[in-house]
């Protein structure tokens, strides 16, 4: 067991596929001389060589594109996105050519592949630098998106994505890189799909993903004081959605908070909201509430944008008013 | 060097490979072909034009539904392009790829049933006409998002690169395409990653009911904007099967050889209009008249005759023999089966 950052479990993940798979592979927007924009691959060029770990041009398109390509030719390759936000500009490649190449072609073509890039607020990097695109991938049938909070998922999740014979979007928070934790010594994956109950109680259920699990931590003390026990669910992956341990959550508790540190309107959580309430209705006894940052564009002054983001307070007034707790 | 002089270095000095003429072809001393290579040559690009006209056929009676893009008038370009690449090769197309899979070998039979959104169709009838795939053949699709197609088809490159393999990666595309930002950066990148593919662009003049006059700047030429890029390039008259045969030949052997991409503009014409549903409000019907002047199912087999390489009689077998193709196919896909309602979530995501 030893304790390390999220950006270590990233490196060891990466480092490892890469001495065990030939096919596997590298690139993104100065990943190799520069050592990547979070320096999650510092180091990389010198060990593997530039034919392994390539630096792109400024092109998402382009390298997103021919990340597929390569994929659909039988490599294996991890592309990182400087940010989440910039998906924006390939996510034609990614939706339209990843996401649906299989069905179009019938079965024929699979995409193994791992998109990698940070995503959230919380870094006074404004408007366009913010966002957390992996609420809109999450939409998309053919692709698989994922999103770890500490560093026992990201390595596990980072293990399973290369594995995997599928487009993976792999969020990383931005403000989780140096947050430390737990990883044993011993190989283990976290299985893609699966949710994690970070902490049992019986009181009320409150799920969340990356950036936001942070966040419940900080809130559980809170409501532990006032004697409320929160079971705390972490969905590790945005699709596919892990309902079943949520299910099995309310039946317990009764009662469900749904947290996120993306903007509230068209989240996840809305999705998450309404299947439970089609699927699992009968065993709430209040309403589903949500809690997410507030729906404007990101500001770039430290207190508008901690004002706008989800905070364990944000959550602890939600609760009391929905509940009367 | 000034950029003119580049231009032309690029456009690959020989000049006689940029306007190639049937009349002169067999002169050329390596190039010659057998006759049962032109033969086949008139064969594909016949069971092209009547797949399309059965296609068009089926389209007016509802058996073929969505969009339909006919190839009719291309088939030089297509079938001259793919005849001279071979098994190790990969095949990137767009939308209007009922001629390039044909062209590659695809089942008559499967290609048809697709458009019919048949089980037994290419892609089990989830792709329709758009969207035909045959992996086995390195088919790699049939691509309908304009421009879409040219990252893929760099990343196949890309693959074949890094594994060290012979074969290089044909994207074709259209003149439309050329004023996406995708164009620009996927030509960039696989110029400074010296990847094997050779970017083939079908400019046919428009983008749907859009001239290029309208729309571009830099004139009717696209082949000297590869300059640019360091990309060599040439242009060859897409109408005349052999110059575009050997013009890809060529290309490709470049490609290997000299281990980065090249650029051809093959000149063509679509003799229909964008899709099926298209009144070709744009465009004069004397300019497709002068088009259709070089029709090559007409003017290529004339010429075989004319050469004493065939005979009239050898080209009616052969026509014969092709329309019971299609006919076949179309009964094949209005007799198969409709994909079974279980199947909708099949296909989605891989083991
Ligand atoms: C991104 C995108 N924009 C618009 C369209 C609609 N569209 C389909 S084909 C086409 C014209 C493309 O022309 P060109 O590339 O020259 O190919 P051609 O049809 O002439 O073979 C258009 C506008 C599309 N499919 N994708
Ligand atoms: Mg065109």
């Amino acid at each position: 067991m030893s304790e390390i950052t999220i950006r270590e479990a990233l490196k060891i993940a990466l480092n490892e596929a890469m001495e065990k798979d030939e096919k596997v592979f590298i690139m993104g927007e100065d990943i190799g001389e520069y050592g990547g924009a979070y320096a999650v691959t510092d180091g990389f060029l010198k060990k593997f060589g530039p034919k392994r770990i390539k630096d792109t041009p400024i092109s998402e398109q382009a390298f997103v594109g021919a990340g597929i390509g390569a994929a659909v030719g039988g490599l294996r390759p991890v592309i990182e996105l400087m940010s989440i936000s910039f998906s924006l500009v390939a996510f034609d490649q990614i939706v339209n050519m990843a996401g649906n190449i299989r069905y179009m072609s019938g079965g024929q073509i699979s995409v193994p592949m791992v998109i990698r890039a940070p995503t959230g607020a919380g870094v006074q990097l404004a408007a366009t630098h913010s966002q957390s695109f992996e609420t809109w991938l999450a939409e998309v049938p053919g692709i698989k998106v994922v999103c770890p909070s500490n560093s026992y998922d990201a390595l596990g999740l980072m293990r399973s994505a290369i594995n995997d014979n599928n487009p993976v979007i792999f969020a990383e928070p931005a403000l989780l890189y140096g947050s430390k934790s737990n990883v044993p010594d011993e190989y283990f994956e976290v299985n893609l799909g699966d949710a994690n109950v970070m902490k049992e109680g019986d009181d009320i259920t409150i799920v969340s993903y990356g950036y936001g699990s942070k966040v419940l931590s900080d809130s559980a003390k809170k409501l532990e004081a006032i004697g409320v026990k929160p079971e705390l669910i972490d969905l590790r992956s945005l699709n596919p959605i892990d309902y079943q341990t949520i299910i099995q959550s309310i039946q317990k508790t009764n009662r469900l908070v749904l947290v996120d540190t993306a903007r509230k309107t068209g989240g996840i959580m809305a999705e998450i909201s309404a299947n439970i309430n089609e699927k699992a209705g009968e065993w709430l006894d209040g309403p589903i509430v949500r809690v997410g940052s507030k729906d404007v564009p990101w500001p770039y002054n430290k207190s508008l944008e901690q004002e706008v983001l989800t905070d364990s307070n944000n959550i602890l007034e939600t609760i009391k008013i929905s509940y009367g707790i | 060097m000034t950029s003119k002089q580049k231009i032309e270095k690029n456009k690959l000095s020989d000049d006689k490979y940029s306007k190639k003429s049937i009349k002169n072809l067999n002169s050329s001393n390596k190039k010659s072909l057998s006759t049962n290579e032109h033969l086949e040559l008139f064969r594909k690009m016949y069971l092209i034009r009547q797949f399309e006209n059965a296609c068009g056929q089926n389209y007016a009676n509802g058996n073929i539904r969505g969009f339909l893009h006919l190839y009719s008038g291309q088939e030089a370009t297509g079938v001259g392009a793919l005849s001279s690449l071979n098994d190790s090769d990969y095949i990137v197309t767009h939308y209007r790829d009922h001629g390039h899979a044909l062209a590659r070998g695809l089942d008559v039979n499967r290609s048809m049933a697709e458009l019919f959104g048949k089980k037994t169709g290419l892609s089990k009838g989830k792709g329709g006409s758009m969207h035909l795939f045959d992996a086995s053949k390195k088919f790699m699709g049939g691509h309908a998002i304009v421009g879409g197609q040219l990252p893929l088809a760099a990343g196949l490159a890309l693959s074949q690169q890094y594994d060290n393999k012979d074969g290089i990666t044909i994207c074709f595309f259209g003149d439309g395409s050329t004023n996406q930002g995708i164009y620009h950066e996927t030509l960039n990148l696989a110029a400074v990653w010296n990847l094997p593919i050779l970017f083939f662009l079908e400019n046919n003049m428009y983008g749907m009911g859009s001239s290029i006059e309208r729309v571009r700047a830099g004139g009717l030429d696209f082949f000297p904007a590869m300059n640019t890029y360091e990309i060599p390039s040439m242009e060859v008259d897409g109408m005349d099967v052999l110059a575009v045969r050997e013009a890809t030949e060529l290309a490709r052997e470049k490609i290997l050889k000299e281990k980065r991409p090249f650029f051809i503009e093959s000149k063509t014409f679509r003799f229909v209009g964008h899709s099926y549903a298209d009144g070709q409000k744009y465009r004069n019907q004397d300019e497709v008249i002068k088009w259709e002047q070089k029709d090559p199912i007409i003017i290529y087999p004339k010429k075989l005759i004319d050469m004493k390489i065939t005979t009239n009689d050898e080209i009616n077998d052969i026509k014969l023999e092709v329309d019971n193709v299609i006919s076949d196919a179309v009964k094949f896909a209005n007799e198969s089966e409709e994909p079974s309602l279980n199947e909708i979530f099949d296909d989605i995501i891989a083991e």
